[in-house]
């Protein structure tokens, strides 16, 4: 499969490590040389230097021929834009992209986009850890 | 009417100030703090400090009873999410972008804005309408209807020249709404013979732009 990552920070790397690892036709979009490092060694993608909201980069990368797009920068924004360009114009199958603040998190969703909010699945991850803390401490 | 505009740059401010003077009730976001301070002191209490991106924000902005969101950070991509955001949380019936970036035009009309505003294109079209000599002008395109309005200056070998209007062979969907001939401004009608180096404004499609240039203009300085 071809798989195309905009934002190359921690999440990102991770994704076109193991994706690259598989098999799987992998290319790394970020605006800064440097994120690139994150990379493991040996990985063997292909890295695009831009912006994942410029069409030209983002073909570039292959978008065109792309099964799945990854959108995982720092800035909600930019992945909500670079998300839409690739499933309104260039309608690649799958489309997933972070998005930290919890209300636009719902408002992509309700749009077609597959959203992932770290804030409230990791809010929900430590409330539930409390809550069976609560529950042992409360029968023990 | 109510508008809300986000973002406090040159833009913004004057946006602001200008909509302010014409009795607009306006209400300005801005997220760096030492900006709304300045202007809080030129404005009173219509500016207010966060991100209009933010849900929050904008309900604290009022904007469900906006009747305009006007979003013209630097950012496109945060352009783009407040007008998402003001239309789909906030059922805002008119949301206008600035483009940043000319390429995002098409994109941000694709994507349910209503309007755009490139900076970019709309300087280039001011400059060129001034620079002298260019027989054939787009002047305005009117998008939503797919016209133009061109100018073009008749050469003298056009085949149009010494012609009333009637007989003109011009391209289908095209009128001349008015003639700039030295100096002075004609509302032609059918009867109206065309002379050489008349400014003509046509009112057309915009596939048509090329024929009519073909029509009217001398192929050497085309």
């Amino acid at each position: 499969m071809k798989i195309i990552i905009v934002g190359c920070g921690r999440v990102g790397a991770k994704l076109a490590g193991d994706f690259a690892e598989e098999g799987h036709h992998v290319s790394v979009v970020d605006q800064r040389q440097t994120s690139f490092r994150r990379l493991p060694p040996g990985f063997r993608g292909q890295l695009v230097l831009g912006t994942g909201i410029d069409e030209d980069v983002l073909r570039n990368a292959g978008i065109q021929q792309a099964d799945v797009f990854i959108a995982v920068t720092e800035n909600d924004n930019t992945n909500i834009m670079a998300a839409q360009i690739a499933q309104v114009i260039y309608r690649v199958p799958k489309v997933i992209l972070r998005i930290y603040d919890p209300d636009r998190a719902e408002i992509y969703r309700e749009l077609g986009l597959t959203v992932i909010c770290p804030t409230r699945t990791v809010a929900e991850m430590i409330e539930h850890a409390v809550r069976d803390q609560i529950l042992s401490t409360q029968s023990g | 009417m109510y508008i809300i505009v986000v973002g406090g740059g040159k833009v913004g401010y004057y946006l602001t100030k200008t909509l302010v003077n014409e009795g607009y009730e306006v209400f300005l976001i801005e997220k760096n703090p030492t900006k709304v301070q300045l202007y809080r002191d030129r404005f009173g209490a219509i500016v207010m400090q966060g991100d209009g991106a933010e849900v929050a924000t904008l309900a604290a902005a009022g904007a469900g009873r906006a009747d305009v969101v006007i979003a013209v950070t630097g950012d496109d991509e945060d352009n783009l999410v407040i007008c998402q955001v003001a239309r789909e949380r906030f059922g805002v019936r008119r949301t206008i972008a600035r483009v940043n970036n000319p390429k995002n035009e098409e994109l941000f009309r694709r994507l349910g804005i209503d309007v755009t505003v490139s900076q970019t294109n709309v300087i280039l079209s001011l400059i060129e309408q001034q620079i002298p000599e260019r027989p054939f002008v787009h002047l305005l395109a009117l998008r939503h209807a797919d016209l133009a309005i061109v100018e073009a200056k008749v050469a003298a070998e056009s085949p149009v020249v010494q012609q009333p209007i009637w007989q003109l062979p011009l391209p289908p969907e095209s009128i001349i709404t008015a003639i700039l001939r030295r100096g002075e401004l004609i509302i032609p009608t059918g009867q109206t013979i065309i002379e050489p180096g008349d400014e003509l404004i046509i009112v057309t499609k915009q596939q048509r732009e090329a024929e009519l240039r073909e029509l009217l203009c001398a192929p050497a300085t085309r």
